[in-house]
């Protein structure tokens, strides 16, 4: 379906990461492969955005490696990221696409037909004329899900995509991810919604105080938790 | 929508505002430095537009103070001068900045007061007597105070009055560093007493209760020059067109078109190109 | 123009010598603007996005010049054009060039230093979504810029009014020579001098209807903005 994917897979080596003094992650070692999602979790300031954006290529580790596909400069063009409160452009729902379509090198001629299928992926057709910063909160939150898909990323990087809506407009989100993910897009997203992990992991990474406390497949971390702080995790306590 | 027809009509406006040059056009022209009380005489209005009709050159005319209009000149920023304060004239001469001077006209000043004259003034014949009075009563006076031939008018009465008014002033004594009209609003505002020239008294429209008082006298007589200012300092001055201006005004022709300037009938300017002692 | 007629008759039957007044205000300061623009946008710009050594003094002199008075620019502006000044050859003292000049001078800093503002505060926002779709330098800028347009917009009015109202520096630049730069402004000062007062308030009047429409565009230009970009 897709040309041979560069991105993949993402190495994290001994990656550390520093501003000053202050240390945000700190040895990790990971890697992310093509499969089902990867669900990062963890309590708040554990260091999770810094990890996608790390993935991402935003962000330069301080120490160690990070590579995709084995190299460590290849350009973010196959990788999009939504942000955890997206910033809608002063423009219409379309306009915000259009641009999408324009940074990420689509041809000009393409950018309607494409436009109308993230539309439609997204649920907001008939929206176009509509400002983006007159949406409410689940549609702005869609439309940056259509901004990062509009790059036709082979990985998609979500920082608490559903954090601030409520239960319908996350159903709604978590299916298109549903639907992107089964049509062979990485996605790798942070939550600190156990339950919206359960429903959408396919392999699990617990990050507390910027170290990767365990990860593995889904299932078995759920089942059997290996460590001290999964367990307390999983179980709903707080881990300080 | 309708912003949007705004937006286009403003982009219009500009649009025609900026590729319209007319005023940006420089065909033959001199730039003359005179003052504000020629122009505010009318005169230029008048005598221009015959001028330029009879040889095609437009006379810009920069209107200053003297001082500020031989200025002018001195920088080079100016072709012509045309003023009425024969010492700085000469002054000016002597300093290589000007080719030779050419007596053009004469008008004579007028000493404005409020009508019912506090100084008690009126038909005096002696002008420096009048002034003398002014000073000792302490009248309210305005002073143009910005070296033009104005002023320098009225410094020279002072003097013929045996009065020191640099030194000898107080605050009744009001030197506003202006022009004439603005002069004449502000004896008109304040009830004072102005020295005026007479083209400007009677072409200005805010007069109030102020009228003439004292008139006449020889020494009120105000002599106007003109002088090409000196290519040989100023290569950029245009010394041929400045010379046909100033050729103009002092031959016949010119010198009848002065004198034929009226106001409510009245003539302003007497022409004496002819004299040699003007 | 010497004729003792109302104020409002002489608006109302478009006196040539009144309307060659008016065009000629809006032509220097309509030009002034655009220059400004071209100079100052892609300043304010620069110092936005950018760090360099000085900003903050930048920043600090930017906003000061906005308050630059009339009538210094006017005196800088001779002293250069004379000539016996340094640009004398160009031979634009006392022409609507040298108006201008000045002009441009004391918009600039208005219009840069508003789209210093209103580009920082924008780039402020959209900076992570830059990165996230990895714009170049310039495609920030331009983004910037288009985005903003309609506060930029605001700037550029802003830097009219302040343009079409004085008549400190473009009357010591200019002259106020009859029929060549004679503007609004210059020409209501040589009336009132001249105690013509129904002429100076026929002046005012069309000056001041100029500075309502500016703000009336002003406004509007606010209100499209909100519309369009929510």
């Amino acid at each position: 379906m897709r040309a041979p994917v560069a991105e993949l897979p993402i190495t994290f080596d001994k990656a550390q990461v520093a501003v000053g003094k202050i240390i945000i992650l700190d040895d990790i070692s990971l890697k992310i492969s093509s499969g089902a999602p990867t669900v990062l979790i963890g309590p708040n300031g554990a260091g999770k955005t810094t990890l996608l954006r790390v993935a991402m290529g935003l962000v330069r580790v301080t120490q160690g490696h990070v590579t995709w596909g084995g190299r460590d400069d290849v350009a973010p063009t196959r990788r999009a990221i939504m942000f955890q409160r997206p910033v809608m452009l002063r423009r219409s729902t379309a306009g915000n696409i259009r641009y999408a379509l324009k940074t990420a090198g689509a041809p000009r001629s393409n950018w309607e037909r494409q436009m109308a299928g993230l539309l439609e992926l997204v649920g907001l057709t008939g929206l176009e004329r509509r400002p983006a910063r007159r949406l409410s909160g689940g549609e702005q939150q869609r439309l940056a899900l259509a901004r990062a898909l509009a790059r036709d990323p082979a990985v998609l990087f979500l920082d608490e995509p559903t954090a601030s809506l409520d239960p319908a407009a996350t159903k709604a989100i978590e299916d298109i991810i549903a639907n992107v993910a089964a049509r062979g897009v990485k996605v790798v997203m942070s939550t600190h919604d156990l339950g919206q992990a359960r429903r959408i992991a396919g392999e699990i990474v617990l990050l507390h105080r910027g170290r990767m406390i365990e990860s593995g497949a889904a299932d078995t971390f759920f089942a059997n938790p290996k460590t001290e702080e999964a367990r307390k995790f999983i179980a709903g306590q707080l881990l300080v | 929508m309708f912003t949007r027809r705004i937006f286009a009509a403003a982009l219009a406006l500009c649009a025609a505002a900026l590729t319209a040059p007319q005023s940006f056009a420089q065909d033959k022209s001199i730039v003359v430095a005179s003052t504000t009380s020629t122009r505010d005489s009318g005169l230029f209005g008048y005598l221009l537009p015959l001028f330029k009709q009879k040889t095609g050159i437009t006379v810009k005319v920069v209107a200053q103070g003297t001082g500020q209009a031989l200025d002018t000149g001195r920088r080079g920023d100016a072709d012509v001068v045309f003023v009425h304060a024969k010492a700085q004239e000469l002054k000016f001469l002597s300093e290589g900045q000007g080719v030779k001077r050419f007596p053009v006209m004469y008008n004579d000043f007028v000493l404005i007061g409020p009508k019912n004259d506090p100084a008690g003034i009126k038909g005096m014949k002696d002008v420096a007597k009048a002034f003398k009075v002014l000073h000792d009563k302490q009248q309210s006076f305005i002073s143009r105070g910005d070296r033009s031939g104005t002023h320098s008018a009225e410094l020279r009465l002072w003097k013929a009055a045996d009065i020191d008014i640099a030194k000898d002033h107080g605050p009744w004594y009001k030197a506003i560093g202006q022009g004439m009209g603005a002069a004449l609003n502000t004896a008109q505002a304040s009830n004072s007493y102005v020295l005026s020239d007479r083209g400007t008294w009677i072409h200005f429209k805010n007069k109030g209760h102020l009228q003439i008082l004292v008139e006449g006298d020889k020494r009120m007589f105000n002599q106007y020059g003109v002088m090409l200012v000196n290519p040989a300092k100023h290569p950029n001055v245009k010394k041929d067109l400045g010379q046909q201006f100033i050729d103009y005004l002092i031959s016949p022709e010119g010198q009848k078109t002065i004198a034929n300037y009226k106001i409510n009938g009245q003539q302003l300017f007497y022409p004496d190109a002819n004299d040699p002692n003007a | 123009m010497d004729t003792d007629v109302s104020a409002l008759h002489l608006v109302l039957s478009a006196d040539p010598a009144l309307v060659a007044i008016v065009r000629l205000s809006l032509e220097v300061s309509l030009s002034a603007v655009v220059l400004a623009a071209v100079i100052g946008v892609p300043l304010g710009a620069v110092i936005a996005l950018t760090r360099f050594y000085g900003r903050e003094a930048a920043i600090v002199a930017l906003n000061a010049l906005m308050g630059l008075p009339p009538v210094v620019a006017g005196l800088a502006v001779f002293l250069a054009l004379s000539h016996s000044g340094p640009l004398g050859k160009w031979g634009l003292l006392f022409t609507p060039g040298a108006m201008i000049i000045a002009q441009t001078i004391l918009v600039t800093p208005i219009i840069a230093a508003l789209s210093r503002q209103t580009i920082e505060d924008l780039w402020a926002e959209y900076r992570d979504e830059f990165a996230a779709m990895n714009v170049g330098a310039l495609g920030r800028v331009a983004t910037l810029i288009w985005d903003a347009r309609f506060s930029l917009v605001t700037a550029l009015l802003a830097g009219f009014g302040r343009a079409a109202a004085e008549v400190g520096a473009i009357i010591i630049v200019g002259g106020n020579i009859d029929g060549f730069t004679r503007t609004m402004t210059t020409a209501i000062a040589l009336e009132t001098s001249k105690g013509n007062l129904p002429l100076a308030i026929g002046l005012g009047m069309v000056l001041i209807a100029i500075v309502i429409v500016i703000n009336a565009l002003a406004w509007s230009a606010r209100r499209a903005g909100e519309r369009l970009a929510g």
